[in-house]
């Protein structure tokens, strides 16, 4: 069995115009919140509270592009991961996947659409079984979806293997046997093995040596153009969504804060939280160091439990004024392609 | 001067069931009083290593220093007896560790460790010893220390816990601080915070700190001079400033290269170092960096190179590259421009062509 492999740049398949509505769109969330409960008592459960972990978030994610996710840890751009693959049921709002509603499909269904959409981890020790065979950890998906058995899907681990760069004999050995690298290449490598649409990243390069990311970097995006991935890439580290993404969004304790083309939000981000995260990035290189000026936000995130008033973040904001802690500044599109939540945006 | 630091020859090994693993292998390095070194290199290049062994807080067994001297303040680290080292681990030589979640410890409160070592090494009494720890988490930007001192390390945040860590190291005005990757943990808006507040208070007190990374980011803001180590050995030592401007060992090269910078217009392509690092049991017999360097000759294999001083570049830049010194069959990379060459095959192509002929000609 031969990968599909698309002619040539990001033209669409066949099969996902077919039944697409709004034209280039492949994914689209609205209103998306993930709550989890806080419950008190130990026979008697009782919800005593939520952790907002997404908080009604609103994007989309066009065929063929790499939707950059970024923030800092807890600021629920995982969970906006996982609730878009459905990994969690998500509390309300809607997630669009080609068309479908996802929220509201039954398990088969969502079985079914799951060969479309894929994940990969951030911890390539933690996410792959120790005691499965690389061979049996990228053969599992093509025999859940019945896409290959027996010789046919032997071939086409071997045939995965060489896609992602590995040794298509390393088949029978254990993931303890790889380096970080190379596991994380065999997490991509399962991710590949169904013929996805969609991939969501979930930092896929935090967990490895600086020389090593480069060359995941570089496999993701030789995937992308092969295969006609779209990717929701979700990272922390700025330099490198700014390497990948098509578009960039920042999330801020639970919601968006910010969402526009890579030049336009690295060039003039509009949302003091963007521009905060932007000046607090290292640059490797001592002359600009010493002329750049920081903005060094004081405090730390507040709890998503129980979130500021108002713009959530006020509290760290240097340009807050009385209105910011009233109201909840709504996601506006400031300039073409380039929405903001904020009372005050610009520089 | 003296130095306040001189690091020699330094070998620690670690003595595993595998065989002996060569985890830092001949280093040597001084630091002067109030200077500021940072020491990059990935993780399992030694660097942490290093810095353990100054403090003499290697486990032992498996890991021991079998060679080498550790001459800190004109005294010999290796030679002293247990009871001496006690008192210089934490007074003048202080650590802060890479994880604030478990480098502390999460039974006692912050007051509580925070005084042990005043108690300790500055023989203050219980009341002193709590006015000064106030006064340092005061220092180092705690909000109402009055009220916190009492607290559980669980009651902190990561980036307040990497505060007490920093306040605890200044308890006792140590003349060197080892930061061992201090903000790898944190988020960038907190890492700023700390990279900041570290920065002011080294040159406040004029403490000489060794910052340990693999964020090259992070050292060129924050130090005066550089050591790149790989496999356990350093390959490149600069001032900051020249590293970045003339960097010389292509094992440089290729970190700088591979990290996408977030002031720079996208690249088509990020330029990988291709293949592992190599494994320090059997480390390879000529250049560490050979089997993954694409300006490898056939000396690189043979034979390694000392670190030696480059030509045409500043007197006190060292590289350990056969390419960049001037021996009889090396030097073949002393004029290549390393940022010309990023992406540019033809470039490697001619280098390569020139290892042809070379060993043609043999």
């Amino acid at each position: 069995m031969a990968m599909t492999e698309a002619p040539s740049g990001r033209a669409n398949r066949a099969r996902s115009t077919a039944t697409v509505d709004s034209g280039r769109n492949l994914l689209e969330v609205a209103g998306l919140k993930m709550h989890f409960p806080l419950t008190q008592g130990i026979i008697f459960q009782r919800q005593v509270g939520a952790v907002r972990a997404v908080d009604g978030i609103d994007f989309f994610v066009e065929k063929g592009e790499t939707l950059g996710l970024v923030g800092e840890s807890g600021c629920g751009k995982s969970t906006t991961g996982r609730a878009i693959l459905q990994l969690y049921k998500p509390t309300a709002g809607s997630v669009k996947f080609d068309g479908t509603e996802l929220t509201t499909l039954g398990g088969e269904q969502m079985r079914r659409m799951r060969r479309r959409m894929q994940m990969i981890f951030q911890d390539p020790y933690a996410s792959l079984n120790p005691r499965m065979t690389v061979g049996n950890i990228i053969g599992e998906p093509l025999e859940v979806h019945s896409l290959a058995k027996g010789r046919a899907k032997t071939e086409r681990v071997q045939e995965l293997l060489k896609v992602v760069g590995l040794n298509p004999y390393f088949t029978n050995r254990y993931p303890h046997e790889f380096s970080g690298g190379q596991r994380q290449r065999i997490g991509v490598a399962r991710a590949l093995a169904v013929e996805p649409d969609f991939i969501v990243a979930d930092e896929p390069i935090s967990a490895l040596d600086v020389s090593i990311q480069a060359q995941i970097i570089n496999l993701l995006e030789e995937l992308q153009d092969r295969f006609n991935l779209t990717y929701l890439f979700i990272a922390h580290d700025l330099s490198v969504v700014r390497h990948i993404s098509d578009r960039v969004a920042v999330m801020y304790l639970g919601k968006v804060v910010e969402l526009a083309d890579r030049a336009e939000l690295y060039e003039r981000p509009l949302h003091p939280y963007t521009q905060a995260l932007l000046s607090a990035v290292p640059i490797p290189d001592p002359q600009v160091e010493q002329k750049r000026k920081r903005i060094i936000l004081t405090g730390d995130v507040p709890s998503p439990v129980n979130p500021p008033s108002g713009c959530r973040f006020h509290t760290r904001c240097w340009k807050a004024q009385q209105i910011c802690s009233e109201v909840d500044p709504e996601f506006i599109e400031h300039a073409p392609r380039h929405w903001a939540a904020c009372h005050f945006p610009g520089a | 001067m003296a130095d306040l630091l001189e690091v020699n020859d330094l070998h620690t090994q670690f003595f595993t069931r595998d065989g002996v693993v060569h985890a830092v292998d001949g280093v040597s390095f001084s630091l002067a009083a109030g200077e500021t070194l940072g020491l990059v290199g990935e993780s399992g290049c030694g660097k942490s290593v290093t810095a353990l062994s100054l403090m003499r807080l290697i486990p032992q067994p498996p890991g021991k220093i079998t060679e080498g001297s550790i001459v800190f303040d004109g005294q010999d680290v290796l030679k002293m007896d247990d009871d001496d080292i006690r008192g210089i681990r934490g007074n003048n030589v202080a650590m802060i560790f890479q994880d604030p979640m478990t480098s502390l410890n999460p039974v006692l409160t912050i007051s509580r460790q925070i005084s042990e070592a005043l108690e300790l090494h500055l023989k203050m009494d219980k009341g002193e010893a709590r006015k000064r720890t106030i006064e340092l988490l005061e220092l180092v930007g705690i909000p109402s220390a009055k009220k916190r001192v009492d607290d559980y390390p669980h009651q902190f945040s990561g980036g307040m816990r990497q505060r007490v860590m920093i306040a605890m190291a200044l308890s006792c005005n140590p003349k060197l601080i080892l930061a061992d990757e201090p903000t790898t943990a944190l988020d960038v808006t907190i890492q700023a915070q700390i990279l900041d507040l570290l920065k002011n208070l080294a040159r406040e007190f004029r403490t000489a700190f060794i910052l340990i990374t693999h964020d090259l980011g992070v050292v060129a803001g924050m130090t005066q001079r550089i050591h790149v180590m790989y496999a356990g050995r350093i390959v490149e030592k600069a001032d900051t400033g020249e590293l970045f401007a003339n960097p010389k060992m292509p094992y440089t090269w290729g970190l700088l290269r591979s990290i996408p910078r977030l002031d720079e217009r996208r690249k088509e392509k990020l330029i990988p170092i291709e293949g592992l690092p190599p494994d320090l049991i059997a480390p390879p017999t000529g250049c560490r960096f050979e089997p993954r360097c694409q300006y490898r000759r056939d000396i690189c294999r043979e034979k390694e190179p000392e670190l030696a001083a480059v030509p045409n570049a500043k007197p006190d830049h060292e590289a350990r590259c056969w390419g960049t010194q001037n021996v009889p069959g090396g030097g073949w990379l002393v004029a290549t421009d390393w940022r010309r060459e990023v992406g540019d095959t033809s470039v490697i192509e001619e280098i390569r062509r020139g290892d042809d002929t070379a060993a043609a000609g043999e």
